[in-house]
């Protein structure tokens, strides 16, 4: 059972050791699990351990106790075998190399051969819509252009797991929208289980079947609600001004304030 | 700009900063007083007289004068040429070395941490033991060395200094820049789960040239000035550093005789320049940034 799961996280807690005793206990005892395929988003305030959960699952960090395991194996087995693709927030391009040179990065590293390599890239090239900045440098793009370079590095090796923390986080309305939409397509066309970290509501509301809720001091899950907006064919800008978009934003923003929010406004939730 | 124009206008700037000096140079020795400005006792300007600033033109013209005398022997210019040379060719071996050194450092301190704390303050220290006191110290201990065939001659304890002076901006420079890489790249490397050795090549060494190339320049002036000033400590005849000692003392019957070496040593720290000029021209790719988003 366990062993079909993409991601399995069971009574994971982790506290960072600080000066002088303090510490910081960033989660504890956090159950999570995503399904093959499933899109689930962490969002919560500032400092709630997102990505720490992240970090976690991808084998960047360990945790203080507790289980976790990513398609069954132990997570440093999931990394090893490469078994994830990884984006963050900052786009974190190597500037001494071309889009393409970029995008091969993972490929080159595990000893894919030229030819493979070419094929690939021209196909991640055209799933990102950038095909005509083959050989362009990092500082010659916008910064959503980058970002999505850094995601089709991440998709580079055709994981079945995507961690993505923040993405979008540095990018503008527009632009943000313009990626969730392609971002939809692209989990469509790839059928990867995504853990995606965000700040905003509304973006994970758009692109996932789950949002899983978290709060600080100490970091752990309060809420987990069911999206599910539909399939990805539904999934457009038409959706953003759909009724059963807007309930679902209302049910995550009261999950995060942890008290229904009854129509009136400026009611304080403590 | 231009690309075009670009190196054409930084060469007519060059010129136009020597036609500065030049200019500076004659203007004073035309306008001030041949005893130089003093106040109160004390010489604030110096002296105009053709023995402590002798004109330009002299210095140029005495190049192509024969070294003694008037006839024969070689001309000033082929002897300051090959000391030149043999200066220069000492500090490119020191600089070498001294470059290998700094890397190997770099590499180890970054590769472990209690190497940085442990060697890094001996670094920082063992710049600020004078040249005089290493020269007789390296020398001594050179004569004590013989592998084989191999003899320790002078040559190879003017480079040891030259090197000693040259590993340090490397060491500190090149610790920096493969430091450079952002946490996200680092992370990323891990995530692709290869280990130290590829993270250096794939990230770190690309990473650390724009840090490198300014570290390799300091170093080859501290190579060039550490040969000319330790060929006077060693004693090492053949260079340009022996030069100017043996020059400076015929200043007052032949006061442009000691420009010569010095314009050679100008032409060795500027041949060293331009060759890191070229290895920077070479790692050009490397030294991109990444505009962040
Ligand atoms: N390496 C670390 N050492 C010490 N404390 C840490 C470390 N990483 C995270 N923390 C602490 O763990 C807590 C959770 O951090 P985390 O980065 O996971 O939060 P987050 O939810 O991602 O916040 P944000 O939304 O601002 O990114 C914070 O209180 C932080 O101070
Ligand atoms: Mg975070």
């Amino acid at each position: 059972m366990t062993s079909s799961q993409a991601v399995q996280v069971s009574g994971v807690s982790r506290t960072f050791g600080g000066r002088k005793g303090a510490s910081v206990t960033a989660l504890e005892s956090v159950d999570l699990t995503v399904a093959p395929g499933e899109f689930v988003s962490l969002i919560g305030p500032s400092g709630c351990g997102k990505s720490t959960l992240l970090r976690l699952i991808a084998d960047l960090d360990t945790p203080t106790s507790g289980e976790l395991s990513v398609f069954g194996k132990p997570a440093r087995q999931a990394r090893v075998d490469q078994d994830y693709g990884i984006a963050f927030q900052q786009a974190g391009l190597l500037p001494w190399k071309t889009v393409t040179g970029n995008i091969e990065l993972p490929l080159a590293l595990h000893g894919a051969g030229r030819s493979e390599r070419k094929g690939r890239v021209k196909e991640l090239l055209e799933l990102i819509g950038l095909a005509d900045f083959a050989g362009h440098y990092p500082d010659q793009l916008s910064g959503g252009m980058q970002q999505r370079v850094a995601i089709a590095r991440a998709l580079a090796e055709s994981p079945k797991l995507l961690l993505m923390d923040e993405p979008f986080g540095a990018l503008d309305e527009m632009t943000r929208e313009r990626m969730q939409n392609e971002l939809v397509r692209i989990c469509a066309e790839t059928q990867a289980a995504v853990v995606f970290v965000t700040h905003s509501i509304p973006e994970a509301v758009f692109l996932s079947d789950r949002v899983v809720v978290m709060s600080p001091r100490p970091g752990r899950i309060t809420d987990v609600i069911d999206v599910s907006l539909g399939g990805p064919a539904e999934r457009d800008d038409s959706l953003r001004e759909d009724e059963a978009f807007f309930r679902a934003v209302a049910k995550v923003r009261e999950a995060l304030h942890g008290v229904p929010v009854t129509g009136a406004r400026g009611v304080d939730s403590r | 700009m231009t690309r075009r124009s670009a190196p054409l206008g930084r060469l007519a700037l060059g010129a136009l900063g020597i036609a500065a000096v030049v200019a500076v140079w004659e203007g004073y020795k035309a306008l001030a007083p041949d005893t130089g400005v003093v106040i109160g006792g004390t010489t604030v300007l110096p002296r105009s007289t053709e023995t402590a600033m002798p004109h330009v033109w002299d210095m140029v013209s005495r190049l192509s004068d024969p070294v003694i005398g008037t006839v024969g022997g070689d001309t000033m210019w082929q002897t300051v040429l090959d000391a030149g040379l043999f200066t220069l060719k000492i500090a490119a071996f020191g600089w070498i070395i001294g470059v290998v050194v700094g890397f190997v450092l770099a590499l180890v301190m970054q590769r472990f941490t209690i190497a940085e704390a442990a060697v890094l303050p001996w670094i920082v220290l063992s710049q600020t033991v004078p040249l005089i006191a290493i020269a007789p110290l390296v020398r001594r201990w050179g004569s004590q060395i013989t592998i084989g065939g191999f003899e320790w001659q002078s040559e190879h304890s003017v480079a040891v200094i030259a090197a000693y002076l040259a590993f340090f901006p490397v060491a500190v420079g090149v610790l920096r820049g493969l430091k450079a890489p952002d946490a996200t790249h680092v992370d990323l490397m891990h995530t692709y789960g290869i280990g130290w050795w590829r993270t250096l090549f794939s990230l770190r060494l690309p990473a650390s040239v724009p840090f490198l190339i300014p570290a390799l320049r300091l170093a080859a002036a501290s190579a060039v000035i550490g040969t000319v000033v330790a060929e006077v400590s060693i004693g090492l005849r053949g260079g340009v550093g022996r030069l100017i000692i043996e020059y400076a003392q015929s200043a007052s019957s032949d006061p442009a005789k000691p420009w010569a070496p010095i314009f050679a040593a100008i032409a060795v720290g500027l041949v060293a320049a331009a060759f890191v000029g070229l290895l920077g021209l070479a790692l050009k790719p490397y030294r991109r940034s990444e505009i962040p988003a």
